[in-house]
């Protein structure tokens, strides 16, 4: 290693030794090198010359292990008859699971737009000025944090059963409509009205994280300028807690898109709920049935990390420099470097 | 309300008897204050002095705890009530305080809006313009400040005298009957200082009502009307520049003077 502790200099330069090295290191004169190394190259002052980058031979150690690791469980993947791709092939796109994946998306997308409007009214809530209101969304969401997602889900589907109507009218008088429960509340609406009461509770935390994020300059200055509550919130505020909110809602939704497969034990046929009634069907079928989920929830996942990516940039307007560029312009960026590096090369 | 001001032009901002304190800590101790109409007052004393609250009593971004502050007679705030005084509801207050600019020592811009929507914004939000008016005025104002090329960078891509400049121009295009100043120059570097002191000294000589907290007592002796002196929540003393700064009466005065200068 005492090498590295002198300065790169190219082969061939005359240079102390590292046993030398208390000597002050003196350029020999050109003479004394004579016929050993090009005299012009000598003659160059040590600091005019390019500076040689370190090497890491450790890291293409480790880096060659973990590809070998890397191909070696690729291969068992392919290889091995237990995953029977073939019958994977046969279930991917069979309508059976596609409609489970409608299901699934369909689901998803209900509950993660009530349960974010939920989230906002209940972050509103809670940094309002009314204790009142403060108390209740502080209690929301102590008890949907507290309650786990499959008991809410089943304490609905037999909502029906503790109440038979649902009618809306004077508090504790006259009622004017009347709903019979059995036939508002179906499997999907369960499914929603249960994700969405536990969503908004997570949801409530996230955007209030992401509004308290938000420098209390800002507030100051929108209140200087005499700017109406609900611009301030709306076009002030909100965009700016966007920003801290999307990271940690996405996540959020990813943990929703999975937990949607607990709908199964409301008797809806999801994705993991087609998969698995399909699996008792047919036992020998399981391994391949089950990557199918695995395949459709990695994609779904995927999809909305892609989307995450062009919100984040979207919602860091003014908050960066320059905006990070898009994978599509780091590929243009990165074949233009790669054809002048090829160029020059080649030019020599 | 009309009282008997420096100029003899009536007085756009008074402020009678404040007190303030948070908590056990007073803050302001019985302030009486009389800016008139066209008048620059520059307000200067120890850090701590009650210098930022008092501007920010005026816009009401704090609320006095006796006492009020008037703009061109009305009320801020508040309202009469009999004998007594009623705090105003916010959306009244917000109405009152786009009348009145303000600009912070951190700029506060919106990060997420472009310079031109900055300016832009306040006056079609508070419905004092419609969009393309609110637009031309604010290129008109950003010219103003030199800022005319700016127009479609976001705050970030500006240095701290540019932003400060964006910040007057979004007070300016609420046409202000008074503009506060807290501190503009005190997060700038040195060398950006004095193009914010240039548009403070053109809207000076315009003959806008300007109330300055300031630290640059050159700049206070060159521009100001009157200097005010606080310390420890109270006026020590005020008056023309030269009175105040060349030939203090009170013993605070000369004792802060001789500090700083």
């Amino acid at each position: 290693m005492s090498e590295s502790l002198l300065p790169a200099v190219p082969p061939g330069t005359t240079y102390p030794p590292a046993t030398e090295l208390p000597r002050p290191p003196t350029p020999a004169p050109a003479d004394a090198v004579e016929g050993a190394v090009d005299p012009e190259r000598a003659a160059r002052p040590v600091s005019a010359q390019r500076v040689l980058p370190l090497r890491h031979p450790g890291r293409w150690i480790t880096s060659a292990i973990v590809v070998v690791l890397g191909a070696q469980i690729a291969h068992g993947l392919v290889t091995n008859p237990f995953y029977q791709w073939a019958r994977f092939q046969y279930w991917f796109v069979r309508p059976v699971i596609t409609d489970g994946l409608f299901i699934t998306l369909e689901v998803t997308a209900y509950s993660a737009v009530l349960g974010l409007l939920g989230g906002v009214l209940l972050a509103l809530a809670r940094l309002s000025r009314s204790p009142v209101l403060r108390a209740i969304s502080w209690l929301y969401i102590w008890l949907f944090r507290s309650v786990p997602l499959i008991v809410v889900l089943l304490f609905l589907y037999n909502f029906s059963a503790l109440y038979r109507t649902l009618s809306l009218g004077v508090p504790f008088g006259a009622a004017f409509l009347h709903f019979d429960e059995s036939k508002l509340a179906t499997d999907l609406v369960v499914a929603v009205v249960g994700l969405s009461l536990n969503e908004a509770a997570y949801a409530a935390e996230v955007v209030r994280a992401g509004i308290l994020s938000v420098d209390q300059g800002q507030h100051e200055a929108a209140a200087a300028l005499g700017l109406p509550r609900r611009y301030q919130f709306a076009r002030i505020v909100f965009p700016q807690a966007l920003r801290a909110v999307i990271p940690s809602y996405v996540n959020q939704l990813i943990g929703l898109v999975k937990s949607t497969s607990l709908v199964f034990y409301v008797s809806l046929l999801d994705l993991f709920g087609s998969v698995q009634s399909m699996g008792s069907t047919y036992p020998g079928d399981i391994v391949p049935l089950l990557l199918v989920a695995t395949v459709w929830y990695v994609i779904l996942t995927s999809v909305i990390s892609v989307i995450q990516f062009y919100l984040e940039r979207h919602y860091s307007r003014g908050a960066l420099r320059t905006l990070p560029p898009t994978p599509l312009q780091r590929l243009r960026v990165g074949l233009f470097a790669l054809r002048a590096r090829v160029r020059r090369e080649t030019a020599i | 309300m009309s009282t008997q001001t420096p100029n003899g032009r009536p007085a756009a901002v008074e402020v009678r008897d404040v007190h303030k304190w948070y908590g056990a800590h007073r803050v302001l101790d019985g302030i009486d204050l009389t800016v008139a109409a066209g008048e620059v007052t520059a307000v200067i004393g120890p850090s701590g002095s009650g210098k930022s609250t008092l501007l920010r009593v005026i816009n009401h971004l704090e609320k006095p705890e006796i006492g009020h502050v008037s703009l061109n007679g009305e009320l801020i705030g508040v309202r009469r009530h009999g004998e007594r005084l009623k705090e105003l509801s916010e959306r009244v207050i917000l109405a009152q305080r786009s009348r009145i600019g303000f600009v912070f020592q951190n700029f506060n811009l919106f990060p997420h809006l472009t310079v031109l929507d900055n300016v832009a914004a306040a006056p079609v939000a508070t419905g004092l313009l419609r969009k393309p008016q609110a637009q031309e005025l604010a290129h008109t104002l950003l010219a103003r400040v030199g800022l005319a090329d700016r127009t479609g960078a976001y705050p970030r891509q500006l240095s701290g005298g540019q932003q400060q400049r964006v910040a007057i121009a979004r007070a300016l295009a609420l046409r202000p009957g008074v503009i506060l100043f807290d501190e503009p120059t005190s997060a700038l570097d040195p060398e950006l200082v004095g193009e914010v002191l240039a548009v403070i000294r053109d809207l000076a000589t315009s003959g806008s009502t300007l109330v300055i907290v300031t630290h640059e007592i050159g700049f206070a002796r060159e521009v100001a009307d009157r200097i005010v002196f606080i310390d420890g929540g109270r006026i020590v003393e005020q008056g023309p520049p030269d009175q105040v700064l060349d030939d203090p009466r009170h013993p605070r005065t000369r004792e802060f003077l001789s500090r700083v200068l």
